[in-house]
């Protein structure tokens, strides 16, 4: 199958492969450009384990091409922290116990930073609706509802 | 017994040590947050390869022939292996954890439907995917056994080829082909005698579903042969990676000190992640044919119609009674259906798993259990979601007969539990069914519960619902389960006994790492093992490093399920440390120039007894430990223990929740869910909860919604997550947690386990309030999963939605 040579910007950094068009946006991030914090649980948009930040939306990249990618601007959950130090929603989950095996984690942290940026005071019900892609075994959401919570709060005072 | 509200909750800032009872933040999630965990598939080897299976389309059919040319043929496959390829290394079958055998590949004949028939490795997970499709298989189709409840007839089919005529089972005479064991509990004529002379009985059948605990990760491995060293690692998402390589040993005859097995990061297991898997065997032999590392991590529709389900119980709860509803006699009746090999992670001598703690948190003097296990058409499996072996089951036979005795007998759920509990003085109480049970408080946790939820209010508020015809229902549980198998004289697996094992070393500067023989999936072993040994040694719990998975480092040990991690592997924790905190008083003691009996310990020192300022500090007595020690000891400061247990330890808990039923839809809304834990001693009130909030989701999960159906042909119905029921943020109720401290008076610390009473406890719960919902009706049971569409069949067949006027 012919290759395709995509570039993409990948947590601020220019990156480059050569893909098969049917390649997935999931595979072409953990297996060529090797950043494994994104996950694998489905493959059929249901999971939200994959989740990745694409030109400012959230996606499932189990379920976009890494074709579709190219030009873009992806963030993955290596992409959250700076040289300032975590993220708030990195930090809430530590402070409120919202993660337990962390299978979910990169990618609730990385959906729970693109929801506060589109609702930056979201109400409980909200946030169970805007979160509600990512699928989590272990915590209940409870604790991730209060983590996003208190993201939600220091982020406004910031 | 103490209550909340108390010391028991210390928040980390408030600990120095941060030790047990400390909300000690979890020292896991820094790697998660940042993406670095490392689990089974992120792990890349050079020159590593990929293997997918061939699966096959039928429940149950003859292989004719099977033609991989065209596989081979395309670039970039390496090998493509079938069950005659495995034949030459007898390796085509392999033993399950029951005694039974399994087909690592399809041998001649495939049993369920996606069974693995052949095996591609390929360059990639592309190419291996492209390849299984061209690999021929030619079928011959033979009649499916679909239904347990026929199995046993005349005419069934039979499936277990390799079996006719073997009636002597793992376990009990075979009675029939497709017959696995039968195994009983009790006095049978004793039991049968109290309810023929009873003044009431009730009989309740009920259907456990085949479920699956589907983690997020799905299960997978590496294997890598190094043929120079004649060495095999594997990485295994194993919830019992030490006896994974007993068995690999076993299987490969490579000595077990040339095999390494690594646990890495797993991504939940809950039951899931115990067995040992056709996948894995696959990946290890191509492996060592090819000499490469290959990868095998199976997508979710394999993972939900291959790697053990659970459940899959039907069950008949009989309870003998008097007028007043004290029990008199409990009977219980299952039929198991074991799927096609019995592959049921039990320990060996109990092939219904601890079902035999179905008497409850009951005072019951007599009773009888007969479990007969079948094979069917399907996948095999029978592993324990998230609860200790089949003691999900045995809570909601129990639980759901008590209601139906409350209901024929018209006395309140909470006041026919009160009647029969087992009173605190009783303890230990010897059941009926043979165990006994350590420590309980039953009417102070029911109580508690009951005052927290205005249980009378709610009662009047269904009251005057009813009377406008609307439908709310009302749950209560009160449960007693079993964890942490267990002793060795009753509990093995494969005939290893069910210990588990602690090895400590405190280093000259007074850190501390130490190994356990169990692996966290999420747990936070990390956390709160380290929080024992703080305890124990006064040595901050920062300054302790846990590590658990890695065959070559870490102690044998069992694994972590049953809730098994703290009743075993942290009693091991905390007595490998009292060796080595005796260890320290002796060196205190030397450098101190007194005697032992002059020293007494303050949370992190020696002192010696009325003397100010004559003290050792833990720390100090660690440098001496490598530099300045009695004459005669031998130096360093380290300890192992494999502990083993000299009983279960048996948490408790009652569950209330308030359902609202929409009579047009049959949605259903928890209002309310309280769930009271007593766990015994709380190593970490924080993680608890957690635990708690999680175990219940995933009640919540079997009971609404989650079923592995299968039509007439043994297709799988329900194999993917668009039919699988996995709550999401907005399904999921809202939780409140409370709880009571009863240690267990065995344990070194008193801890008795958590991470499944909520699954547990909340089932059964789940199903009192939905069938509440409709008692004034005359509904006395309603199997799971109680989701709207089954809900609404109900309301119709009651006439409930007619619309007045
Ligand atoms: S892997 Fe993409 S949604 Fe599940
Ligand atoms: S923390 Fe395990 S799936 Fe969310």
């Amino acid at each position: 199958m012919a290759k395709h040579h995509i570039s993409f910007n990948l947590n601020g950094k220019p990156v480059e492969a050569l893909v098969e068009p049917r390649e997935l946006l999931v595979h072409t991030i953990r297996e060529n450009i090797q950043l494994t914090g994104t996950h694998i649980g489905c493959e059929t948009s249901h999971c939200g384990v994959c989740t990745v930040d694409l030109n400012g939306k959230s996606v499932k990249s189990c379920t976009v091409l890494a074709v579709q990618a190219d030009g873009g601007d992806v963030l993955t959950v290596e992409g959250l922290a700076t040289a300032e130090g975590l993220h708030a929603v990195q930090q809430a989950f530590v402070e409120e116990h919202g993660l337990q095996c962390g299978f979910c984690t990169p990618a609730m942290l990385v959906r729970a930073y693109r929801f506060l940026q589109d609702n930056p005071d979201p109400s409980e019900d909200e946030i169970r609706w805007g979160m509600s892609g990512n699928l989590c075994r272990c915590t209940g959401y409870q604790n991730i509802i209060k983590a996003v919570q208190s993201a939600a709060k220091k982020l406004q005072q910031a | 017994m103490d209550n909340a509200n108390d010391a028991n909750n210390a928040p980390e800032q408030d600990d120095p040590i941060k030790g047990v009872g400390c909300a000690r933040k979890r020292k896991e999630d820094a790697r998660f947050i940042q993406g670095k965990g490392n689990y089974v598939d992120d792990i890349k080897m050079p020159g590593m390869l990929f293997a997918d299976m061939v699966r096959s389309p039928y429940a149950h059919a003859r292989i004719k022939s099977i033609n991989k040319e065209k596989a081979l043929a395309l670039p970039g496959v390496h090998a493509v292996l079938t069950a005659d390829d495995l034949k030459p290394l007898n390796l085509h079958w392999m033993p399950t954890l029951a005694g039974d055998v399994q087909a690592v590949l399809a041998d001649e004949k495939v049993h369920f439907q996606y069974q693995e028939v052949a095996v591609v490795v390929a360059d990639n997970r592309y190419i291996a995917a492209d390849a299984i499709e061209l690999v021929e298989v030619e079928y011959e189709e033979l009649p499916v056994l679909v239904d347990a409840h026929k199995a046993m007839d005349d005419d069934a089919p039979i499936l277990r080829e390799d079996l006719v005529g073997k009636m002597d089972g793992a376990h009990s005479k075979r009675v029939h082909d497709n017959h696995i064991f039968n195994w009983q509990a009790g006095d049978k004529d004793a039991t049968d005698r109290v309810f023929e002379q009873a003044e009431v009985t009730v009989k309740q059948d009920m259907y456990y579903p085949r479920v699956h605990p589907s983690p997020l990760e799905t299960c997978g491995c590496v294997a890598s042969f190094d043929k120079v060293n004649e060495h095999l690692t594997v990485y295994i998402t194993s919830q019992a990676p030490h006896v994974v390589r007993t068995v690999v040993s076993m299987l490969s005859g490579i000595p077990e000190s040339k095999v390494r097995i690594v646990s890495p990061d797993i991504g939940g297991g809950f039951g899931n992640k115990v067995g040992v898997y056709p996948g894995y065997v696959v990946s290890i032999v191509a492996s060592i044919v090819l000499g490469v590392p290959v990868k095998w991590v199976e997508n979710r529709m394999e993972h939900l119609s291959t790697t053990a389900f659970a459940r899959d119980y039907h069950m008949t709860g009989e309870i003998a009674a008097d007028s007043d509803g004290r029990i008199k006699a409990l009977r219980v009746n299952v039929l198991a259906d074991h799927g096609a090999f019995d592959a049921c992670a039990d320990p060996s001598k109990f092939p219904a798993g601890l079902m035999h703690i179905c008497t409850g948190s009951y005072d019951v003097p007599v009773a009888h259990l007969n479990v007969d296990g079948v094979y069917t058409n399907k996948a095999p499996g029978g592993v324990a979601y998230r609860c200790s072996f089949r003691v999900t089951e045995a809570v909601y036979v129990i639980e759901r007969t008590m209601d139906v005795l409350a209901q024929k007998l018209g006395i309140d759920k909470a006041e026919i539990r009160r009647r029969n509990f087992i009173k605190a003085e009783q303890f230990p109480y010897q059941t009926a069914l043979g165990w006994e049970i350590d420590s309980g408080d039953y009417h102070t946790a029911l109580e508690k519960v009951l005052e927290a939820c205005d249980y009378e209010g709610l009662r009047r508020e269904q009251q005057e619902k009813r009377e406008k015809g609307e439908l709310m229902g009302i749950g209560l549980v009160t449960f007693t389960e079993i964890v942490g198998a267990g002793p060795t004289r009753n509990c093995d697996i494969l005939g290893v006994g069910m210990f588990d094992s602690a090895e400590i070393r405190v280093h000259p500067t007074g850190s501390v790492i130490a190994r356990m023989g169990t692996i966290t999936q999420g747990q936070g072993h990390q956390t709160t093992y380290a929080q024992i040994i703080a305890s124990e040694l006064g040595i901050p719990s920062d300054e302790i490093s846990i590590e658990e998975g890695d065959t070559d480092t870490a102690p044998y040990g069992l694994g972590t399920y049953g809730s098994r991690s703290t009743p075993v592997g942290g009693a091991a924790t905390a007595v490998a440390a009292r060796k080595i905190r005796a260890k320290a008083q002796k060196i205190a003691a030397h450098l101190l120039e007194v005697s032992e009996q002059d020293l007494e310990w303050d949370v992190d020192r020696f002192k010696v007894k009325g003397v100010p300022g004559q003290e050792k500090t833990m720390k100090e007595i660690a440098w001496a430990a490598y530099n300045d020690r009695p004459e005669g000891m031998e130096p360093g400061l380290e300890a192992v223990d494999y502990y083993d247990p000299p009983n279960f330890t048996y948490p408790f808990g009652t569950y209330l929740c308030v359902v609202d039923i929409d009579k047009y839809t049959g949605v259903t809304k928890v209002r309310r869910f309280y769930a009271l834990d007593d766990c015994g001693t709380r190593i970490n009130p924080m993680i608890i909860e957690g635990q708690i909030h999680g175990g219940l989701n995933e009640g919540f999960a079997v009971a609404m919604g989650q079923e592995l159906p299968f039509d007439e042909q043994g297709n799988i119905l329900g194999n993917t997550l668009m039919d699988y029921f996995i709550p999401t943020f907005v399904e999921t109720p809202k939780w409140e947690t409370d709880y009571t401290v009863t240690p267990s008076p065995h344990h070194p610390i008193g801890a008795k386990g958590v991470a499944e009473s909520p699954h547990v406890g909340s089932i059964p719960t789940f199903t009192s309030a939905i069938v509440d919902a409709f008692s004034h009706l005359g509904t006395t049971h309603l199997d799971m999963p109680h989701n709207a569409f089954r809900l609404w069949q109900h309301i119709r067949e009651l006439g409930l939605d007619k619309r007045t006027g």
